[in-house]
């Protein structure tokens, strides 16, 4: 047996989001959703960033994509985790109409209990759209999820 | 550049935790070991490199607390690249030898999971904070979506995920040094609990501690110190997009074709199915075996689920992948990289705990940080 000691890790810090990402969530509070487009590949990016880093090129071109898309990929998490939401929650990859690269989201609408019904009900190739928070603040949460489009 | 070998290798014996030892005496465990199968001592050694990920271990540059064990007063490098650490230690230690500056040279990485009470909270930082620090995704949810892709684009099955775990469970049976040693069915693997799906518990590899050293040497070093070294014919690294989202299909790997076929070109590989005779690859999930082994070429695209089912890449198949029980059964996790060298290391000179017969050409790989590669 051996002496056990506590450590841990507090330490806050505020990160700067840089100006092409404040501009994003400026447009999240009207419910919009802002690419750039790359001068150099054509490519519009979603989420926004300074630079293509394929093209290694500034983008300054603004360009408003649909809320609505198709699922690219899924999980749906049902361990739970430090600092993850409540299981079962989905996560996906959403590329909106208008976007040439996907987009990191929570995907919901639809009874997670039994993953296979779930992954069937969300598969790849599923028209989904942006479920907003009633008063958006301007943050990547203020699109709570994205939900089937019924046919 | 001049030719380098591997000539030692040390392991520590990895568990879920090391209690009986600090960070430095774990590291000095490997270290050790790796200069006594090298038949050298620490005055024979002109540097260092050192690897780990500091948030896991939970003290700021541990590399500090761990150089008195790794060559006091000797020149000192520490490498941090989230899981592919390991291997950029390693090719940093090869790279300081390949130079002609040093011609000895340890590479040594300690981590201790283990003291990290829950690993989550540092996972959960790897993430860029503006935009994806609120999108629930740990570590296994980019390998689940990997596997939610390759399964509706290819076919994979679950069963043929699940032959990955029943292989790589079954070769650690063979490794004294492996964390997790038990055997496992299908059926075991089908059954236990859902994590992320469509991946379960025994698709997941564990949390272990402990550390590993490898010495590299010079040709004329490596001719003396051994009759049997592991000569290190080429390295490759590459790096990929931060956003998964931007990943034109996730159901196969790109970056690591293109470092696999970089690797290839120098290295001299035509085919790599004949040329290469062993893998020891990073898959700390079934499913990145399966898209590795399709990466790397040693599957076509949309193939590589068949290979462990088929037992193909059992150790007594033919193309042995991951003899030493993997990451699924052993993941110190800025260790693992050097691991898996250290494995392909040992297959080549033909020590390996479970050999494969006539091990000439071993493949090791890395990947850390979304899937940036290093084979
Ligand atoms: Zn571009």
């Amino acid at each position: 047996m051996v002496l056990k000691i506590e450590a841990k890790w507090e330490i806050p810090y505020v990160h700067s989001a840089g100006e092409h990402a404040t501009r994003f969530f400026e447009a999240l509070k009207e419910k919009r959703i802002l690419g750039v487009r790359c001068p150099r590949c054509g490519r519009v990016l979603v989420p926004p960033r300074a630079f293509c880093e394929r093209c290694y090129v500034d983008t300054d071109e603004w360009v408003e994509v649909k809320d609505e898309g198709v699922i690219e990929t899924l999980t749906i998490n049902y361990a739970r985790f430090t600092g993850l939401p409540e299981p079962p929650y989905a996560v996906g990859i959403v590329k909106l109409d208008g976007a040439d690269t996907g987009m990191l989201a929570y995907l919901g609408g639809v009874d997670l209990s039994d993953w296979k019904k779930a992954h069937e009900r969300l598969k790849i190739g599923t028209r989904v759209r942006a479920v907003w928070k009633d008063e958006p603040e301007g943050r990547i949460t203020d699109i709570l999820y994205f939900k089937p489009v019924e046919e | 550049m001049k030719r380098v070998a591997v000539v030692g290798v040390g392991q520590t014996r990895f568990r879920t935790r090391r209690d009986d030892k600090t960070h430095p005496e774990l590291t000095r465990e490997a270290v050790s070991r790796a200069l006594d199968h090298a038949g050298i001592s620490m005055e024979d050694v002109d540097a260092f490199v050192f690897g780990t990920m500091d948030p896991f271990d939970g003290i700021n540059c541990p590399d500090r607390w761990s150089s008195t064990a790794a060559g006091f007063g000797k020149p000192f490098m520490k490498i941090s690249t989230g899981g592919t650490t390991g291997l950029t230690t390693g090719i940093a230690a090869y790279q300081h030898v390949a130079s002609g500056m040093f011609d000895v040279v340890v590479a040594v990485c300690t981590q201790r999971v283990g003291e990290n009470v829950d690993a989550q909270p540092v996972l959960n930082t790897a993430v860029d904070p503006i935009y994806e620090g609120h999108s629930g995704v740990g570590a296994i949810s980019v390998a689940a979506i990997q596997a939610t892709a390759h399964m509706q684009r290819f076919g994979t099955t679950e069963e043929q995920m699940a032959w990955v775990s029943v292989k790589d469970h079954e070769s650690a049976l063979k490794n004294p040094y492996a964390h997790i040693r038990k055997r496992l069915s299908v059926e075991d693997v089908l059954s236990s609990p859902v994590i992320s799906s469509p991946l379960k518990l025994y698709e997941c590899c564990p949390r272990s501690d402990g550390s590993v050293a490898i010495v590299f040497a010079s040709e004329e070093r490596a001719k003396e110190i051994r009759d049997n070294p592991a000569w290190i014919l080429a390295e490759s690294s590459i790096s990929d997009s931060y956003f998964v989202g931007d990943r034109p299909d996730l159901a196969v790997w790109d970056s690591l074709s293109i470092a696999g076929r970089r690797l290839y070109r120098l290295a001299g590989v035509d085919d790599p199915k004949r040329d290469i005779d062993v893998a020891e690859l990073y898959s700390p999930f079934t499913i990145q075996e399966i898209l590795e082994l399709e990466a790397l070429g040693f599957a076509e695209k949309g193939e590589g689920a068949r290979l462990a089912e088929e037992g193909v890449t059992f150790a007594d198949g033919d193309m042995p992948t991951n003899p030493s029980g993997g990451v699924l059964c052993t993941n110190p996790i800025g260790a693992t990289g050097l691991v898996r060298l250290g494995e392909a290391s040992l297959q080549v000179m033909g020590e390996a705990s479970n050999q494969v017969d006539g091990a000439e050409v071993a493949l090791a790989h890395a990947w850390g940080e979304r899937c940036s590669s290093t084979p």
